[in-house]
Parts: structure tokens; C-alpha cells; sequence
């Protein structure tokens, strides 16, 4: 029997190992939508955890609408990589300076 | 016992399909252990009885998302070796953020009482005529159908943006112009000139 504190350990790993990769590969923005991505899979995680403990569907529901939502996410996230390489002949983020924030 | 094993084996490959998305060296294999993860993921919610997510999940991600970013690292010509320069240099703030994580969530789950709810028990099985798709969908559809709708529309915005940010013209293009051949009027096409007849030499 899967418990609960098992699940929540293994989305923690999960959660703590993309933020690492988003340190470790801070330059490549594809890599960065990834871990995101990683990210989001470490919350739909938590949310089926619940869902099933506790016994109640709409955690459920939840996790469909994250998944939308990270799908048109990453489709727009993209499509800026693409014209951000047209424009500049790389991804790397420290090239994205024109504003100077 | 076999479903604790089969959890272990899945978060085991699951944990390392992980990192190998985050150190390898090429976002090709990057993206692959991607899909990896993606697809033991999917295990487990099979093994937490959540199929139709699972499935979705697959469909989904495995079969939309995941081409997308295939496509996108494959077609851009990225300079691999710009990119990985300065790699381990904040390697260690990012390994001791993921540690401080993983403690500080460890020690919450794993105290007891921590959740204020009992989390070192399992949830009994559903009954063998429990449909997960039925439910979801029963729920989906009366509770949540104007949140559904609002779902739809930000998918139809997305494939539009999309569309509209990688959409180039190139000027200088031979193309047909359609609407400037159906408004073109004969008047514009021939010109009558007048003038005197050539006299014969």
C-alpha cells in the first residue's frame, strides 16, 4: 500500500531536482521551460496524492486544468524561443538584455 | 507488497530519468529523459487508480508537448558549448537549495502530525466497477463545465499566439497575392493609347 508520505517525499525530489536543474542550466532556456515543466509535474503530483487520500475528485479536476494550462504554456514559451533565435542566433538568457532590467 | 515494489521501481527510474533531464550534457537526451519521466509518472497515477490522468498525461504530453520541444532543440542550431560554459558554477547553491528542499518537506511529511492529517496509512482500493473516466467526467462537466469552456478559449488564444509570433513575411517573396488579383479592374490592366497613324516611307 502506497502511503501518503511516500508520494509527498517523491514530489519533493522531484520539485527540489528541477529547481536544482534550473540553477545548474540557468543559460539554456529550453532547459529552463523543462525543469518548469518538471515542476508542474511535482504539483500534479501532490494534487493526485490528495485527491486520493482524501478522497475527493475535484484534486483531480485540478490536475486536468494544470495540465491546459501547461500546454499552451510551453507551445507560447516556444514560439518565443523560436523568434528569439531568429532574432539573436542563440538561447542563452544573458543575451536577453535589450530591455535592461 | 507487489504495489509498494512496483512504486519503488517506478520512483526510482522516475528520480533518475529526472536527473538525467537536468545534467546531461546534450538537450536532445535531455528532452528524451523527459519523456521518461513523463511516462513513469504515468505509472505511478495507474498504481494511485488515477487512469484517465495518466492516459492523458501520456497523450498529451508524451505526445504533443514533448514532440514540440524535440522539434524546437532540434531545428534551432544552438551552440552547445557557449551554453554549457560556467555549468558548475552555481552548481552548489543549486544542489544545497535542492537539499534544503528536500529536508525541510521530508521533515514536514515525515513528522508526526506535521499535516495536521494522518499520512502513514494507504487508501483503500476502489470497487471493480469504479470508473475514474465516468466520475471525472460527471464531475468535469456539471461543476466545472464554465472553468472547461475557460480552458478551451486559453488554448484557442495559445495556438494563435503561437501562430502569430513565429509567422514570418519575407519581403521580396514571388507569391500569389489572391485578394489583389480577385480587386484588379480591367481598366487598370489596359491602357488605350491614341495617336496618329505611321505614315508609309
Amino acid at each position: 500500500m502506497i502511503t501518503l508520505a511516500q508520494l509527498l517525499t517523491l514530489s519533493g525530489i522531484l520539485f527540489s531536482l528541477a529547481v536544482a536543474g534550473i540553477f545548474l542550466n540557468r543559460k539554456n532556456v529550453i532547459l529552463l521551460l523543462m525543469c518548469v515543466e518538471l515542476i508542474l509535474l511535482a504539483a500534479n503530483f501532490n494534487f493526485i496524492a490528495f485527491s486520493r487520500y482524501l478522497g475527493d475528485l475535484h484534486g483531480q479536476v485540478f490536475v486536468f486544468f494544470i495540465l491546459t494550462v501547461a500546454a499552451a504554456e510551453s507551445a507560447i514559451g516556444l514560439a518565443i524561443v523560436v523568434v528569439l533565435f531568429r532574432e539573436r542566433r542563440s538561447v542563452d538568457v544573458e543575451d536577453l538584455n535589450t530591455l535592461k532590467g | 507488497m507487489l504495489i509498494q515494489g512496483l512504486f519503488y521501481i517506478f520512483s526510482t527510474i522516475l528520480v533518475l530519468a529526472a536527473l538525467g533531464v537536468i545534467i546531461s550534457r546534450n538537450p536532445v537526451y535531455s528532452a528524451l529523459a523527459l519523456v521518461m519521466c513523463f511516462v513513469t509518472s504515468a505509472a505511478i497515477w495507474l498504481l494511485l487508480e488515477a487512469e484517465f490522468l495518466a492516459v492523458v498525461l501520456v497523450l498529451v504530453y508524451v505526445g504533443a508537448v514533448m514532440v514540440l520541444f524535440l522539434f524546437v532543440v532540434m531545428m534551432l542550431d544552438i551552440n552547445l558549448a557557449a551554453l554549457r560554459e560556467g555549468f558548475t558554477r552555481f552548481a552548489w547553491l543549486g544542489w544545497l537549495t535542492a537539499l534544503a528542499v528536500i529536508v525541510e518537506i521530508a521533515g514536514v511529511v515525515w513528522a508526526r502530525g506535521g499535516l495536521g492529517i494522518d499520512a502513514s496509512h494507504g487508501a483503500p482500493g476502489s470497487a471493480a466497477d469504479y470508473s475514474n473516466t465516468l466520475a471525472l467526467g460527471s464531475i468535469l462537466y456539471t461543476h466545472y463545465a464554465y472553468p472547461l469552456e475557460l480552458a478551451a478559449m486559453l488554448l484557442l488564444v495559445a495556438i494563435v499566439a503561437a501562430i502569430s509570433l513565429t509567422m514570418r513575411r519575407r519581403t521580396g517573396l514571388k507569391q500569389q497575392d489572391i485578394s489583389a488579383q480577385v480587386a484588379v479592374r480591367s481598366q487598370d490592366r489596359m491602357r488605350l493609347v491614341k495617336m496618329a497613324s505611321e505614315k508609309r516611307p
